[in-house]
């Protein structure tokens, strides 16, 4: 692999809570290579939150290093380097959606017209054209995470940091939503490195170049699996035999995890 | 098809509607009572010091409406000072408490217990230290009653942003002023005026009682006591139709507001 984007040597994370020290994340070591689609996969609790955290310096490693473009992650978030996007939303209600979109750019000091500009031509990239000028309690849940994402993509991060960004999706528009986003990652140029969350093994295979399935108690790195199907991935890729041969893969190593 | 015909389309009907439907029984219900009233004091024959009709109490309005509105007025004034004063202290005081934390840990229970005590005995007090006559006093006694209430309500709304929005404002490196600005004030504004609807009662109330302490001839609450005091009941009561009067007013105004301040609630 050439310089990796993302490098994770050794990493534990211990969480002090009440009932005494939780081992979050031991000993992980990972690198992760620019542009690549990154899927973390694992029980809930294993630790998948923690590490992304670790990534965008929304946390501190209790041991180890992480480096993110040679940089501390702290650096990296300060060179604004990541977008984020959580299992909710979290849209601001006060703002429309595309002064949701705007919100990063207003804080980063881009000119009032560019903004809008670049957040109404998001919007159309993700299916919203229409709804610019609408609050968020306006649109259906679907519709408020690609808000999200839009948000997330408008200051043009290397790398997007996703937790479940579609759990709470239903099932038809969760498979629409991952092809969407597919068609935006290869789209953008250059490709952002994405960090992809989620707890569902046919998502994860869908999705990403590469699948890490962890462990839980303490959280592990179990195995990376290399996802070897053909892009642009499409709704046929969901039938490919070689799709199903993944799927079982990364099920047989999380039941060995467990 | 567009969010903003749909907007417009579902809330125009819907929103005369529903005004209707929200409207009318209340009014039904208010005339009911005055007719109640109205019938129980003629019927029962009871004597007009202890309790005027309603149709005498208009009268007795209407003998001098001018001058009522014009004490009426004085007396709000006071109110409405107060209240801004109370209402701004409490919102800085409240914002200081999220800026320092460990302001926040003393002085915010103090605060909740304030809001319980009932403040308005202070009237007597700030006569002393103010001025009775002088609406200072007045304005003092009410700029405290909603000072507690408003800081309480907009800590709460200042503190209200889930971790995942702070986040976010972390991963953008946004600096604390914009965290304030952008995320913290606005999120609390909701907070603020149903702390300032709260307060435009109490501040009524506030002004009108203090001013049973004492005041200029031509305030509200001086002119209701001295004729409750020689048993003009009529007159007394033309005042506090006054009083009420004003202080629906005052909270209507303050609906507006919130309507144009927060535009984005209108359909919720
Ligand atoms: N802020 C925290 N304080 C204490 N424990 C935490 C905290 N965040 C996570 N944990 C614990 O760390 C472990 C891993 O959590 P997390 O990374 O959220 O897992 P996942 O995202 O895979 O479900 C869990 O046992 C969780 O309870
Ligand atoms: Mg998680």
């Amino acid at each position: 692999m050439d310089t990796p984007i993302i490098e994770f040597d050794r990493v534990s994370k211990i969480y002090s809570s009440g009932g005494g020290p939780i081992t979050a994340l031991h000993d992980v070591s990972l690198r992760i290579a620019a542009g690549e689609f990154v899927a973390l996969i694992g029980p809930s609790g294993c630790g998948k939150s923690t590490l992304m955290r670790l990534i965008g310096d929304l946390e501190q490693p209790s041991g180890g290093s992480v480096r993110v473009k040679s940089k501390t992650p702290e650096q990296a978030r300060r060179d604004r380097d990541y977008g984020i996007v959580f299992q909710a939303p979290v849209l601001y209600d006060w703002r429309t959606v595309s002064r949701n979109v705007e919100l990063p750019l207003e804080i980063m000091g881009r000119p009032k017209e560019q903004r809008r500009e670049r957040a109404l031509s998001l919007l159309r990239l993700v299916g919203l054209g229409d709804f610019a000028d609408a609050y968020p309690h306006q649109l259906s849940g679907g519709m408020q995470q690609r808000a999200a994402i839009a948000r997330a993509l408008s200051f043009e991060p290397s790398i997007l940091l996703m937790d479940e960004p579609f759990g709470a999706l239903d099932e038809i528009t969760r498979e629409r939503m991952q092809l969407e986003l597919l068609n935006i990652w290869s789209g953008a140029n250059p490709r952002p490195t994405v960090i992809f969350v989620t707890h569902s093994i046919p998502e994860a295979v869908f999705l990403a170049d590469r699948v890490v399935v962890m462990s839980p108690r303490p959280g592990r790195v179990q195995r990376v699996i290399p996802v070897d199907l053909s892009r642009p991935r499409t709704y046929e890729t969901r039938e490919d035999p070689r799709f199903f041969a993944l799927v079982t893969e990364v099920r047989e190593c999380l039941r060995t995890a467990e | 098809m567009r969010a903003t015909t749909i907007r417009q389309q579902i809330s125009t009907p819907a929103r005369v509607g529903g005004w209707l439907r929200a409207f009318w029984p209340p009014l039904l219900t208010f005339l009911l009572v005055i007719g109640l009233w109205e019938a129980a004091v003629r019927g029962l024959s009871i004597p007009l010091y202890l309790l005027p009709a309603p149709s005498q109490i208009v009268a007795t309005f209407m003998e001098r409406p001018g001058y009522l509105l014009r004490i009426g007025l004085a007396t709000l004034s006071n109110a409405l000072a107060g209240c801004a004063i109370g209402c701004t202290l409490g919102a800085l005081v409240a914002a200081l408490c999220v800026r320092w934390p460990i302001a926040a840990d003393g002085i915010v229970p103090l605060a909740v217990a304030a809001s319980a005590v009932p403040i308005i005995a202070l009237a007597p007090l700030m006569g002393i230290w103010l001025g009775s006559i002088s609406p200072a006093s007045k304005i003092g006694v009410v700029a405290v009653m909603t000072f507690f209430p408003t800081l309480v309500s907009v800590y709460r709304g200042l503190i209200s942003p889930r971790a995942d929005a702070l986040l976010l404002m972390r991963s953008y490196a946004a600096p604390p002023r914009d965290v304030f600005t952008r995320l913290r004030a606005p999120a609390a504004l909701p907070f603020f005026f149903s702390a300032l609807r709260v307060c435009t009662t109490l501040s009524m109330i506030g002004a009108v009682v203090a001013e049973f302490f004492g005041g200029p001839q031509n305030a509200l609450g001086v002119y209701i006591k001295t004729q409750a005091g020689i048993l003009r009941t009529r007159e007394a009561w033309s005042a506090i139709l006054v009083a009420c009067l004003l202080g629906l007013a005052f909270y209507l105004l303050v609906l507006v507001a919130e309507r144009i301040a927060m535009p984005w609630r209108k359909e919720q």
